[in-house]
């Protein structure tokens, strides 16, 4: 992925094989010796966790598919028997449950130090735009998976996602009929989410694959956000990103074992262990954490074509964002207006995340309304603006300057070369 | 980590800290890989359920006519009851057990003083078919998947199957019942 390598089989038989299909290669020059910018902080190892979550996910994905039944008489009670019969079946449905959480955790944490650090802009514009559509299929993905249950938050989550599509005008209801083939969600709504369900992880391999062919042809931003020049502002991947990532790992674990031994349920919805009944919807019906943000946005706006093009147009956006962010300087580090309003914006999209879980009424209303503005301004007025105003802090003139210092003398990295930078936004 | 314990393991042949260290987070890690793997294959193993409806189960034979196979299923595993004819009895006590590819006399394959009561699991031990009844030249089984023969006592005779239909444990709670399991 990363152009010609250096690797040298030792063995007859590697260079035997290496001259038939040079993967061995491929991996060396990818994951061992690739040249990463040695300033790169603790925010750079979610690529990595989100990696292990995506394989995480599919195989204890695919164990529960090995006990589950996608019908709609037995869906419900097959959960139950793995979660009581099958050995260790509760562990894995709530290491997959819980695994959904930390995945988008992660994949939250891994969209924002883009949006500080400026990582979507040239030349990897088209490694963020793959982000998006990996986004986009974890997204399908996750809402198909929570309706395989078939409790009644499945189910009436299926039947509100599905109806969103019925706010298309002349032929929505059609998509809809057709999205559920029925004239309501029932069991061939629920066959064909298991189907895609299981489908859409592999679709998201691939885009990973495509998605980390694009970030070795410039290498990985860095918090200093400038262009990595010389072989002093790197460091190799291998010992000292893989130590690094298997590190940030371990703790990301600690935290995702702890939740699924200990509160597995907490982030999820009791009514959800009620078995679908079309007749009766629950009291109060969210979607999630990892959708309130969106449903937020959904729920803002007054009207119903309106509000569905809102919080499609919410996640649509992200696409322009690099041609959106006029500003040449990368680092939000020498962005110093740019940081205000970039923090605005996190504390706006997590006070829409609460706001999400809230009763559409009242105060809630109109407190939505201000952030779904602040949401779409920040992308389609602040960032346009900010680049033509704003003045940035000096740059330092390489990776290693800002890691040394401005004095940093040319001397090879010392022993501590590997240490963190304190570059805590 | 290996290149610089390597580059320090240089310096003295002596195993340095780090050394140390990359061996036991290795261990460590090995140890935890195996833990987390554990549970995915235990899944595979029949759950409590399919073990709950393992139990024995009871069979009442007075139904069964003389010269009758009858098929019933236990654990899933299919299993022949042949009420046997004084002919078939006399053929399978009489068999010259050296002739035998896994020698076994009858008396071994029937309770005693239940001669007429043959219970075999009812699967090929060559690759699991099901045998036909009252076929082949000994008149017990035929498989008809690769023609493994089978006497009236059960044992092989004649093809592939390595070994005679296994008997399932089972015994007599009546003189006309059993619980097999």
């Amino acid at each position: 992925m990363s152009g010609p390598s250096t690797y040298v089989p030792k063995s007859a038989f590697g260079k035997w094989f290496e001259s038939r299909l040079p993967i061995v290669g491929l991996i060396h020059s990818s994951f061992v010796v690739f040249p990463n910018p040695r300033n790169l902080n603790y925010l750079w190892t979610f690529g990595g966790i989100l990696a292990f979550m995506l394989v995480a996910q599919i195989v204890t994905g695919v164990v529960l598919a090995m006990h589950y039944t996608p019908h709609a008489s037995m869906a419900f009670a097959s959960v139950e028997s793995i979660m009581r019969d099958v050995n260790y079946g509760w562990m894995i449905r709530y290491l997959h449950a819980n695994g959904a959480s930390m995945f988008f955790i992660a994949v939250y944490v891994h969209m924002f130090r883009g949006f500080y650090f400026g990582s979507y802009k040239a030349p990897r514009e088209i490694l963020w735009i793959l982000g998006v559509i990996i986004f986009l299929l974890m997204m399908a993905t996750a809402f198909m998976g929570y309706v395989l249950p078939w409790g009644q938050m499945s189910f009436w989550g299926a039947t509100v996602i599905t109806n969103l599509f019925s706010a298309i005008p002349v032929v929505g209801e059609t998509i809809v009929t057709y999205l559920w083939g029925g004239y309501s969600v029932d069991n061939p709504t629920l066959n064909r989410f298991f189907s895609l369900h299981y489908l859409l992880p592999f679709m998201i391999a691939g885009v990973v694959v495509l998605h980390i062919w694009a970030l070795h042809v410039p290498g990985s931003n860095n918090p200093a956000g400038i262009e990595k020049k010389t072989e002093k502002d790197t460091l190799p991947f291998h010992p000292y990103f893989t130590v690094k990532d298997a590190f940030a790992l371990s703790c990301f674990l600690m935290v995702y074992v702890w939740f699924a031994f200990y509160i597995p349920n907490f982030l999820g919805h009791a009514d959800n262990y009620i078995e679908a009944n079309a007749a009766v919807t629950p009291a109060h019906i969210v979607p999630e954490w990892y959708f309130l943000p969106f449903y937020a946005i959904l729920r803002a706006v007054p009207d119903k074509l309106l509000g569905v093009l809102a919080m499609f147009g919410s996640i649509a956006i992200l696409v322009f964002l690099p041609w959106l962010d006029t500003s040449r300087v990368r680092s939000g580090r020498y962005r110093p207006v740019f940081q205000v309003f970039f923090w605005l914006f996190a504390i706006n999209a997590v006070l829409l995340g609460w706001l999400g879980a809230k009763p559409p009424e009242g105060g809630y209303v109109l407190a939505s309304r201000i952030c779904t503005a602040y949401y779409f301004a920040y992308f389609i007025i602040v960032l346009p603006l900010l680049g033509l105003f704003e003045t940035p802090k000096a740059l330092p003139a390489s990776i290693a300057d800002s890691v040394l210092g401005k004095s940093g003398s040319a001397n090879a990295m010392p022993q501590g070369a590997a240490h963190e930078p304190s570059n805590k936004a | 980590m290996t290149t610089v314990a390597t580059t320090h393991a240089a310096a003295s042949a002596e195993p340095t800290r780090r050394d140390f260290l990359y061996i036991a987070t290795s261990a460590a890690g090995a140890v935890g890989l195996a833990g987390a793997i554990w549970p995915f294959i235990s899944q595979m193993g029949p759950d409590a359920a399919t073990i709950a409806a393992g139990a024995p189960v009871d069979f009442d034979l007075s139904p069964v006519a003389e010269g009758q196979i009858v098929k019933l299923f236990w654990r899933g595993k299919l299993i022949f009851v042949r009420h046997r004819t004084k002919d078939e009895i006399k053929s399978a006590q009489d068999t010259d057990l050296t002739s035998l590819r896994d020698p076994q006399a009858d008396a071994d394959r029937v309770k005693a003083g239940k001669d007429q009561w043959l219970i075999v699991y009812g699967n090929c031990t060559h690759l699991g078919c099901v045998p036909l009844g009252n076929e082949g030249a000994f008149h017990g089984w035929q498989c008809p998947c690769h023609g493994s023969v089978f006497d009236t006592s059960g044992r092989i005779r004649q093809g592939p199957a390595p070994t005679n239909l296994p008997v399932p444990p089972y015994a007599f709670t009546s003189d006309t019942a059993i619980r097999i399991g």
